[in-house]
């Protein structure tokens, strides 16, 4: 009886306007049935008013919800077969754990609605904390008891608001898993909103990323990741090294480009239509770091720079540079630390890397949109 | 609880020093412990004493344990326990049905009008207890509006027939008791009630919605539980006073809405018969202790965290 009968969530048109503040602006959006769906941005982007929106807890100004084939925009909070996981939790304090979970249940005069919650708090390995108060759980506990109210409803979309904000970073892994096993367990489409770019991509199967009340770019993380299409995209997610170039040809399938004199190679597909001023965009991981006149200058590589070591920051992991280029830019350049000799700061280097592994932005954009807003990822990438 | 674990961890390893006692805590109490010695024990213990007491104000009271004192005031005085409790109940009720709607509008919905609000419910108290009661009189006169009203509308026939009023008059009757009553205590219902919801999260009552919870729902399975122990703040606050008062009854009711208060009053000051005064004192003290027992273990307010 709790069988999910209803499909993709659609928003079309959405808008939300507070007094003179828009916070959705025009969103269209299809959420497929059965995925596990990430709306990235900073804060103030518009995320969590569109979460609430589907939830019914705030109403579109324009525009409108459907499940399905079903218009839910009117339809209020609950009786709308949506439940979600807040940021807070909201545990009702007064009650059981195993009456928090059966809550929903009970509103539905469901049957059996006991073993139904303690199937869900085995599903989240609670069950043996049913009989305890949310007061007494740690807040990991807490979040794993909002996570079973809100599935064990079966509901048509779950939404979850920054659910791991709260916990510690060792914890946020942990769940970050844990929350991707039950969703394809359960196979209920999730909606998950963060401003955590690692956790969206650690856990969603197709992000959104949004900004100022816009989707800037929908697609799969390594889709996102690898070609975004725009710098705020480009910023947001990871780090990126954007260089001003004009395309000089695109003759064939490799276009060339001119980047302050120096002739730099890009697949004609990554070029932004018709645009003569691009930015030449390449993450600092891509980039291959080689001590000049150490007799292998980025050898394979096929686009090269040079330029001096201003800053060496070895995290274990990598080892984060800073090369200034001769035109005074500086570009970002994680080293992975997989034996490769470790060069100091004021070394003459070269930097390699192959034409695929660039992208191409419109050269209209702010060159820094997104990157101010980004979370601490230095050396996560 | 689990920082008291490493609390005690923590000292285990650091070498072991004398501690020197800290008395102050137990200072600051003694001026609080003094008053309530002096002021309540005392009184309270010289009062047990004269209700076991026989004898009258011109040749002295000598102890002899007169227990029969408490029988006499039971027997004797039992139809106006019984009305001061109901009349205080129904004051309580009645304070319960006004204060909640209010003090959960003050508490969420009015927003920075929150504090001119508040001193809205306090202004009465700028004004004598004694004044406020006596506007009742006029507020309730036969030749009032308010009567007028309540006879247009037959609400005086409603009242008549619950045997609330005095023949088609409203004052002097056990209705104007009753509002008295509930007008005088009403702040201190809204109150506790107030401090209790402003506290309430929203997003539990966003989360009951989102559960399925209809509005009437969230309110009888969220907010009404979690605001039980600003209830049951707010209903002995006004219940305990309102149960020994003798201000309403005396000056808003006539010989068939004498309270226990009036009485209590009557016997020291009037009759000057002390020890069934104390005795009766003593029986009220007794009466409203077993009901607040009761009603508090009813309410399970320990539970709530």
């Amino acid at each position: 009886m709790t069988e999910t009968t209803s499909g993709d969530l659609r928003l079309t048109g959405v808008t939300k306007t507070y007094d003179t503040f828009t916070a959705v602006d025009q969103l269209d959006l299809v959420i497929p049935r059965g995925a596990f769906f990430a709306l990235l941005g900073p804060s103030g982007c518009g995320k969590t008013t569109t979460l609430r929106m589907v939830a019914g807890l705030d109403q579109p100004t324009i525009g409108q919800i459907w499940i399905g084939d079903k218009d839910i925009t009117e339809t209020k909070a609950y009786q709308r077969n949506v439940n979600t996981v807040f940021q807070s939790y909201a545990l009702f304090p007064h009650l059981s754990i195993i009456d928090n979970v059966a809550f929903g249940l009970r509103r539905r005069k469901v049957s059996d609605h006991k073993a139904k919650a303690m199937e869900a708090l085995e599903l989240v390995q609670l069950a043996h904390i049913a009989r305890k108060k949310p007061g007494q759980l740690s807040g990991g506990m807490q979040q794993r008891v909002a996570l079973a109210r809100a599935i064990v409803n079966r509901p048509d979309v779950l939404l979850l608001d920054e659910p791991l904000g709260a916990l510690d970073l060792k914890l946020r892994r942990q769940m970050q898993i844990e929350l991707k096993m039950i969703q394809s367990e359960v196979g209920l489409t999730f909606v998950h909103v963060t401003h955590d770019q690692e956790e969206a991509m650690t856990m969603a199967d197709t992000i959104a990323v949004m900004n100022a009340g816009r989707l800037e770019q929908v697609g799969d993380p390594a889709t996102l990741y690898e070609h975004p299409k725009s710098t705020f995209v480009a910023n947001f997610l990871g780090q990126s090294n954007l260089l001003e170039a004009t395309v000089k040809s695109h003759a064939g399938s490799i276009a060339e480009l001119d980047v302050h004199g120096v002739n730099l190679r890009l697949p004609v597909d990554r070029l932004v239509n018709g645009a003569s001023s691009v930015w030449l965009g390449v993450r600092p991981e891509k980039l291959r770091l080689v001590a000049a006149g150490s007799g292998h200058d980025g050898a394979g590589a096929e686009n090269r720079l040079t330029g001096v070591v201003t800053d060496a920051s070895f995290t274990g992991l990598a080892t984060n540079y800073l090369v200034r280029l001769p035109w005074g830019q500086e570009l970002m350049v994680v080293q992975q630390n997989d034996g490769t000799s470790r060069v100091a700061a004021g070394t003459q280097v070269t930097l390699g890397w192959a034409p695929e592994h660039g992208f191409a932005l419109d050269a209209r954009q702010d060159a820094h949109a997104g990157a101010q807003d980004q979370a601490d990822d230095s050396g996560a990438a | 609880m689990s920082e008291s674990g490493v609390g005690a961890a923590v000292t285990a390893v650091q070498r072991p020093r004398r501690v020197r006692p800290n008395y102050a805590p137990y200072l600051l109490l003694l001026p609080g412990l003094a008053w309530l010695v002096v002021f309540f024990v005392v009184p309270t213990l010289s009062l047990a004493s004269q209700s076991l007491q026989t004898g009258n104000v011109e040749t002295g009271y000598s102890l002899t344990w007169h227990f029969r004192t408490y029988v006499d005031a039971v027997s004797q005085f039992w139809p106006h326990f019984l009305r001061s409790i109901i009349f205080a109940g129904t004051a309580t009720l009645l304070t319960l049905l006004l204060a909640y709607p209010l003090a959960y509008f003050i508490a969420q919905k009015v927003g920075r009008w929150k504090n001119f609000l508040l001193v809205l419910v306090i202004a009465p108290f700028f004004t004598s207890f004694l004044i406020r009661t006596l506007a009742w009189q006029t507020i309730l006169t036969d030749n009032g509006p308010v009567v007028a009203f309540a006879r247009s509308t037959h609400l005086t026939n409603l009242l008549q027939s619950l045997q609330l009023t005095n023949n088609d008059s409203l004052m002097n009757s056990r209705f104007a008791v009753i509002c008295g009553l509930t007008y005088n205590f009403l702040p201190f219902m809204i109150l506790p009630l107030y401090a209790n919801l402003e506290r309430l999260d929203h997003s539990l009552i966003e989360a009951a919605g989102d559960l399925y919870a209809t509005p009437i729902k969230t309110f009888w399975k969220v907010t009404w539980p979690l605001s039980l122990p600003g209830v049951v703040g707010g209903t002995l606050l006004t219940f305990i006073p309102a149960a020994g008062d003798f201000i309403n009854s005396r000056l808003l009711g006539n010989t068939q809405t004498v309270m226990i208060g009036q009485v209590i009053d009557s016997e020291f000051l009037r009759v000057q018969d002390y020890s069934t005064a104390a005795a009766v004192s003593f029986v009220l003290m007794f009466i409203i202790v077993v009901i607040v027992a009761v009603y508090v273990r009813r309410a399970g307010t320990e539970e709530l965290v």
